[in-house]
């Protein structure tokens, strides 16, 4: 059986938006795995990231509405893995980035119970603000 | 402190200054018993822990070069020699100013909007260099650091935790990412016996601590049973949020796995301060949520 | 007809020879200035508070002591031909020919209950109710904001790493205008945040004033209840002497 992938102008805007925000030439990712089978977070992801990067190149901006992306922890394993020499941990930033810039928080930080927040070492809460908050 | 110590201006960061103070008073003694006098920069400011990865992003670049800026008044004032070395300890405000200072090396347009934007301060010139203490240490020789030891951590098994900042990208990372050696190196010039197996460079969660805890603790369970069954009885760490992450969140790690056994978490630097035989490195553990006071006592490393 | 005015309405009588009561004919210098976009001719000498009153303007809230204390009038303004955006206590601003300017009396804040006394003394008091702290980017615009000239970034710096020494002090001459908190791009209220570090210096860091302690205890022990018992039973006539002829540093 066979099936038919439509790339609409629609998918080319958002595929050149992400390559442009992230600096990468996302259509290199050949989709080795590498970066998945690297990458510490993935238990916890909905789709693993070379999914990430095929959804991207396909332009599909469901990508958007994945865990994964706001999962990574910018640890860059794959970073220094990929055969390809892509730094998929930019392309998590830059769709983390489309959301953030639209106003819309990942992280409510008043649904935090205060005494959790107290403590955390800022170093932690720093680095949160900057992933989750825009 | 004496005459002839080399004078290096020195980056804290806002961790170093509260929960891991440890980390600080201990690095700070074994500089100085070291020759090295590391003097914190003046107005400093948090450089954001977290490199901003946008291409087409600048405001969250403006904390580190500001640092950046600060050094360069300091040998403008004077209170420095023409030294442009900047020192931290933090792996993550190291990765952080680290790649600050490379990205406006390599982007003079960016440098002169970020400058333009800061007109109240100098213009920063692109002369500091960012380095992390434990380079110091290495360029420094084994010899020399040995050459201070005076109670030897002989039969003390220590994994180093590498993490990420101090590995990844390889740009700025300080060793090689797949099989670091440099904070080894410097526990066996210690006299410890160094456990390495490759959950060493493991990534902690990081912030997702904040949100995320459950894949924090899954991973510090990962990272610590695998020292322990290498034989580890301390694991050493230089980031206050890999040591948040390993030590304290080590209560969630024995409520999801009863049968985990607890690994005391030390800065690289309280070990070296205590095989220095510095009055530092006997305290500063009540910082600890595992304590190591049993295990130093047992092996008498501190008085009892 | 004094005594039947409002303190709010006798401050403003007091300014009123700059405003209603100017003769059109004897001023020399006159100034176009515009406010929210509508153009007025104004004496050259005014503020931005008392040119806006002299257009018409009436200010119920928004203003207060006329003196560049309460931080009550704070404003916004472009002088024509600069890309700056300024800001000011109208009270005391002049005005410039080609001014744009409106006011920003109230900055919308959130401001956490808390109990001095049951917090402990380190950073984490910031995190706890204050945790956009960790947001700031270091840009320093509540510095350029501050029409107290205070070093705000730096303050904010202080609090982050906890060092209550420098937030109190960096802060000590904060008036509240807001002025800081509607510019910061990480929305920290900068000035509540202050406020937070100085009342806990004051409670755990600041060493407690010897002479205060003293002069404490001399209260107590009713050393000066002879003196205050003769003052409550003195007439105001007489008090208003005393309060003349006090002992006082030089202006
Ligand atoms: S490692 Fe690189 S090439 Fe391979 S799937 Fe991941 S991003 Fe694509
Ligand atoms: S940078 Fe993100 S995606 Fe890449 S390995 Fe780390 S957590 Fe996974
Ligand atoms: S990385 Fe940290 S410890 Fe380092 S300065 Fe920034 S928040 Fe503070
Ligand atoms: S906090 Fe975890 S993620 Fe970071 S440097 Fe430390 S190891 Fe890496
Ligand atoms: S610090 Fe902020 S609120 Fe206080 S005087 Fe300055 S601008 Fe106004
Ligand atoms: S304006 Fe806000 S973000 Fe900028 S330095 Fe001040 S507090 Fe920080
Ligand atoms: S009215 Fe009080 S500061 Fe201007």
């Amino acid at each position: 059986m066979t099936s038919r992938l439509v790339i609409s102008s629609e998918n080319e805007e958002f595929l050149a938006r992400v390559n442009e925000l992230s600096g990468q030439v996302i259509t290199l990712c050949d989709q080795c795995g590498t970066c998945s089978a690297s990458c510490p977070m993935v238990d916890e992801m909905d789709v693993t990231p070379s999914q990430m990067m095929r959804m991207v190149q396909l332009g599909q901006s469901e990508v958007l509405r994945t865990k994964a992306m706001w999962l990574c922890a910018s640890c860059f394993t794959c970073t220094v893995r990929c055969p390809r020499g892509l730094d998929l941990s930019r392309v998590a930033e830059a769709l983390r980035q489309t959301t953030l810039r639209q106003a819309a928080d990942h992280i409510n930080i008043n649904a935090i119970p205060r005494d959790e927040l107290a403590a955390l070492p800022q170093i932690a809460l720093v680095a949160g603000m900057r992933k989750f908050t825009g | 402190m004496n005459s002839n110590s080399v004078r290096l201006p020195y980056y804290p960061g806002c961790t170093l200054k509260t929960a891991a103070s440890s980390f600080e008073i201990s690095a700070l003694a074994s500089a100085e018993a070291l020759g090295m006098e590391l003097i914190e920069l003046p107005r400093w400011n948090c450089c954001g822990t977290v490199f901003s990865l946008t291409d087409d992003d600048l405001i969250h670049h403006i904390a580190p070069i500001r640092n950046l800026i600060r050094v360069q008044e300091m040998n403008r004032d004077g209170i420095l020699d023409n030294e442009n070395r900047l020192v931290t300890l933090c792996s993550m405000c190291f990765s952080t100013l680290k790649r600050a200072e490379l990205l406006v090396r390599e982007n003079p347009d960016k440098l002169k909007t970020i400058n333009d934007f800061m007109y109240l301060e100098d213009d920063y010139n692109g002369d500091v260099t960012v380095v992390h203490f434990l380079e110091l240490l290495r360029d420094m020789g084994r010899e020399a650091i040995s050459e201070k030891v005076k109670r030897p951590l002989t039969g003390l098994k220590v994994a180093p935790y590498y993490g990420c900042m101090m590995l990844r990208p390889k740009e700025v990372g300080i060793d090689d990412p797949e099989e670091p050696t440099i904070q080894g190196d410097l526990l066996s010039a210690l006299g410890a016996e160094v456990v390495y197996n490759p959950y060493m460079k493991l990534c902690c969660g990081s912030y997702q601590t904040m949100n995320e805890k459950d894949a924090v603790v899954r991973l510090v369970h990962d990272i610590l049973s695998h020292a322990r069954a290498d034989g580890a009885q301390v694991v050493a760490t230089s980031c206050p949020l890999c040591a948040f992450n390993l030590d304290k969140r080590q209560k969630e790690v024995k409520e999801t796995y009863p049968d985990f056994e607890e690994i005391p978490v030390l800065y690289f630097t309280q070990l070296m301060a205590l095989a220095f035989g510095l009055e530092p490195g006997f305290s500063g553990f009540d910082q600890n949520y595992v304590s190591v006071e049993p295990l130093f006592k047992d092996r008498q490393l501190i008085p009892e | 007809m004094k005594s039947e005015m409002s303190i709010m309405e006798r401050i403003a009588e007091a300014a009123r020879s700059v405003t209603t009561g100017v003769d059109a004919g004897s001023v020399e210098h006159w100034v176009t200035i515009y406010v929210m976009g509508k153009g007025y001719r104004v004496p050259a000498d005014l503020t931005i508070l008392t040119a806006m009153e002299y257009a018409g303007y009436r200010f119920v809230r928004g203003v207060g002591c006329r003196q560049g204390f309460c931080g009550a009038c704070s404003t916004v303004y472009r002088k024509e031909g600069d890309y700056k955006l300024q800001t000011g206590m109208a009270c005391q601003t002049r005005v410039e020919d080609g001014m744009y300017m409106e006011q920003k009396p109230f900055a919308p804040a959130a401001k956490p209950a808390y109990n001095i006394a049951d917090e402990t003394f380190d950073a984490a008091v910031f995190l706890r109710f204050y945790p956009e702290v960790a947001r700031c980017v270091s840009c320093n615009t509540c510095t350029k904001s501050c029409p107290q000239d205070l070093e705000v970034m730096d303050y904010v710096q202080a609090a982050i790493k906890g060092d209550f020494e420098s937030l109190a002090e960096g802060s000590f001459d904060c008036i509240q205008c807001g002025l800081c908190a509607i510019r910061c791009p990480a929305e920290i209220v900068q000035y509540n945040v202050a406020q937070l570090g100085r009342r806990m210096f004051g409670r755990y860091g600041h060493p407690v004033p010897e002479h205060l302690t003293g002069r404490l205890e001399e209260i107590q022990a009713g050393k000066f209840d002879e003196e205050m018992d003769q003052l409550t039973r003195t007439p105001i006539e007489q008090l208003e002497v005393l309060y003349a002829g006090r002992e006082r540093e030089a202006d």
